[in-house]
């Protein structure tokens, strides 16, 4: 047996042995999600000790080192123990924002210190962090942002506003993007971490179409950053962030093949032989599902190896997001009237119609459709202007 | 498997892509056009093709081929497509090849050689409407002496009458529309009731329409188990499928590049016109399509050639990609390039007319689509 093929059976075992039943199940909701942080509530005693036993194990973040609170995994074994998990059925046992994006730009740009401290509370779910990237004026001309960070020697005194800001009202902390110098358009913003407790830290959720409002504006008047929380170099903080929206499209992008494996239709067969050209469209759409999920395999195997173009992930969150609405307005289709109900138990409180409405997003958050589009051809297909 | 070339498969991209573009480059295409050449490609070529190792690339070794697989055998497809290349790669060393690696040992020895030398061109006389509907095959094969006379037609016999043999499927039981009791037969060109009528097409390939009059053949002609076609059939279907569509992500990609050179170089209100956003997003909206086309054939050709149960409904979905995606680069080509790309001079033309048949064989975007979902059991 290979070493991966025993990897293979022990992660097999340890998931059989310590993933509780209950925690072998999909989760009904984003309520049901473990998002860890200082004021989460667990939901049952087994989503507790699952998120306790895989930080143990270093399996919040299987593939982080053991240091800051992995399980120091290669990215096969890695792969490996995901498919596992996927056959139990293992529902993550924690979802953050601070592992899909802050960690990975802390493990390449942060101080061993942050690495230990940020990370090791990330890996155990004591930190729930968000992202305030985009302001009012701000938004695919993110760069343009003007929160400003004034240097008062051993910290910056910050003014301004965020917006789109994720579940800023449920989180702990912020990373940030702030302007450290306002001669200089990119070499003018810095990169930092700061609680949200701290005095001046004000949050207003947004109420969007699908009724839920996981965005918050966010205000800042006069609060008070250490200099030591600053990642990566003074002024470089655009490094940070573009380093971090790569990871944000490829994540995002994920979502297009989301239940690919087994097809929609399959479900609603009934609706779909009596009417032939909703069939047919969902015929087409399960063509793209195949081809986005074979596009996205293929992507990380050059991707691993460094045959992938670096901008390549743009294609990748402009192809995923599209055919994600795509999917979402044949569900709305195929579900007819009931699909439209808002509240009742029947239709899950409106989940099939606040998820079509939430995917929506998708082709605008984190870059829309139009800026992965311009980014791809001018970077990619190397087309000429500016 | 990881879903990128090896080393191996990459040193056979490079020297298949060195040798379309030296030998059978665009030029030699219009070459045996214009001459309106009655087989539609140069013998010389298919020499040449065997000189290469190319036409037994799925033959196996111990037979004198090369054993290698459909990612391999598309490796070449793509140079061809990206080249307009005119050869019988495509049916007789990929769709026949794969029939006959089924058929008896005596077969096999009567053909191999021949297609191993690049002189063997074989025809596949599936066809009997102007759509793919293989199991409602109506051509009948009833048992007679020593072994069956077979009375029908076909059309779309790509190559027909410069074949030298035909796999023809018929019906030896069960009704038309069923997939049992079809068997397919090894008939050889100069067989007595055979007649055919060769139609030149839109991609100045040439396909014949065969009459089959009470041609008489023997019972070793049947390749695989009477009345159990459909194995041998859906083998050589699948085969024909993906690498029509490797043929696909070649021709779209061919068309594509060119497209793309031209917005870098064609001027028009003092700029070059890959300037205006208008194109630039129709440019990086099609390679993403090209892209998505090129990864669900690697998939579906790694699938066959793992033997996996799901490779049937990945042959479906890549056929069906490969046709979309190319369609969209030879449109999106022609109307980049404006007027002249509506010239006979001009490439990109020919390339539309390329997808155009690429696309009918062996089943079009629909048709795959449609499989797609009855497999997907809706």
């Amino acid at each position: 047996m290979s070493d991966l093929e025993t990897f293979r059976a022990e992660a097999r075992a340890w998931l059989e042995e310590n993933c509780p039943a209950e925690m072998r199940t999909p989760a009904k909701g984003d309520e049901d999600v473990c998002w860890g942080g200082r004021n989460f509530v667990f939901q049952s005693e087994a989503q507790k000790l699952w998120l306790e036993r895989c930080v143990a194990k270093g399996y919040t973040v299987p593939d982080w080192p053991k240091a800051y609170g992995g399980a120091g995994l290669s990215p096969q074994e890695t792969k490996v123990l995901r498919q596992e998990m996927a056959k139990l059925g293992c529902r993550s046992p924690l979802n953050s924002f601070g592992i899909w994006m802050l960690g990975p730009a802390l493990l390449k740009f942060g101080t061993e210190e942050q690495k230990v401290h940020y990370m090791g509370q990330i890996a155990r779910g004591e930190i729930r962090w968000c992202q305030g990237y985009s302001e009012p004026g701000s938004g695919s001309d993110l760069v343009s942002m003007q929160t400003f960070g004034e240097d008062k020697g051993d910290h910056w005194v910050v003014n301004g506003q965020k917006i789109w800001t994720s579940y800023a009202d449920k989180a702990d902390w912020i990373f940030c993007l702030v302007r450290t110098d306002k001669t200089n358009k990119y070499q003018g913003i810095s990169f930092l971490l700061f609680d949200m407790e701290t005095p001046g830290v004000t949050t207003k959720p947004i109420k969007l179409i699908s009724g839920n409002s996981p965005f918050c504006e966010t205000f800042f008047d006069n609060v008070v950053v250490p200099k030591h929380q600053i990642v990566g170099e003074l002024n470089r903080g655009w490094d940070v962030a573009k380093y971090l929206l790569g990871h944000e499209r490829e994540m995002i992008s994920g979502m297009g093949g989301d239940g690919g494996v087994t097809s929609i239709g399959a479900a609603m067969k009934a609706v779909l032989t009596e009417e032939p050209v909703l069939r047919a469209q969902m015929a087409l759409f399960d063509v793209e599902n195949l081809t986005f999920r074979a596009h996205g395999e293929r992507f990380m195997d050059e991707w691993k190896t460094g045959k992938a173009h670096p901008a390549y992930s743009n294609l990748m969150k402009y192809v995923g997001t599209e055919l994600n609405k795509k999917r979402n307005e044949l569900v709305m289709s195929i579900g007819g009237t009931q699909a439209l109900e808002w509240e009742s138990e029947r239709s899950n409180g409106g989940s099939k119609a606040r998820n079509w409405l939430r995917t929506k997003a998708n082709s605008i958050e984190g870059g829309t459709s139009e800026v992965m589009l311009n980014v791809v051809s001018k970077r990619i297909l190397e087309m000429p202007g500016a | 498997m990881a879903m990128t070339l090896n080393d191996d498969q990459n040193m056979l991209r490079e020297s298949a892509r060195d040798f379309m573009a030296s030998e059978a480059p665009v030029t030699h295409f219009r070459k045996f056009r214009d001459m309106g050449c009655k087989d539609g490609f140069s013998h010389g070529l298919w020499k040449q093709f065997a000189e290469m190792g190319f036409t037994g690339i799925l033959i196996p070794e111990a037979e004198g081929g090369m054993g290698m697989g459909q990612i391999e055998a598309g490796i070449v497809l793509e140079e061809i497509g990206r080249n307009l290349s005119p050869s019988p790669f495509l049916t007789t060393s990929v769709a026949a090849v794969e029939a006959l690696k089924l058929a008896d040992k005596a077969m096999r020895d009567r053909w191999f050689p021949g297609i191993l030398a690049g002189e063997t061109v074989i025809g596949i006389a599936i066809e009997e409407g102007v759509k793919h509907r293989p199991e409602k095959i109506a051509c009948v094969a009833e048992r007679s002496g020593n072994g069956f006379k077979l009375t029908g037609h076909k059309q779309f016999v790509v190559q027909g009458t410069s074949s030298d043999m035909l796999i023809v499927a018929a019906r030896t039981a069960g009704a038309v529309g069923e997939t049992d009791g079809l068997t397919l037969f090894a008939v050889d060109k100069d067989a007595a009731g055979l007649s055919m009528e060769a139609a030149r097409l839109v991609d100045s390939a040439m396909a014949a329409h065969v009459k089959l009059e009470g041609v008489q053949v023997n019972a070793d002609a049947v390749i695989g188990d009477v009345d159990g076609g459909w194995a041998v059939l859906s083998k050589m279907l699948d085969a024909g499928r993906v690498g029509a569509a490797a043929e696909m992500v070649g021709v779209g990609t061919g068309a594509m590049d060119m497209t793309f050179d031209y917005l870098k170089t064609r001027k028009q209100f003092d700029r070059v016109i890959g300037e205006f956003q208008a194109l630039q997003h129709r440019a990086a909206h099609l390679y993403g399509e090209m892209e998505g086309a090129r990864s669900i054939v690697l998939k579906a050709q790694s699938l066959m050639d793992e033997g996996h149960a799901k490779a049937e409904l990945y042959v479906a979905a890549a056929k069906a990609k490969a046709g979309l995606a190319c369609n969209l680069a030879v449109r999106e080509g022609v109307q980049m390039h404006g007027g002249i790309g509506m010239t006979d001079e001009y490439d990109i033309g020919l390339y539309m007319k390329r997808d155009r048949g690429l696309n009918e064989f062996f089943g079009d975007a629909y048709y795959h689509a449609d499989r797609v979902a009855t497999m997907n059991g809706y």
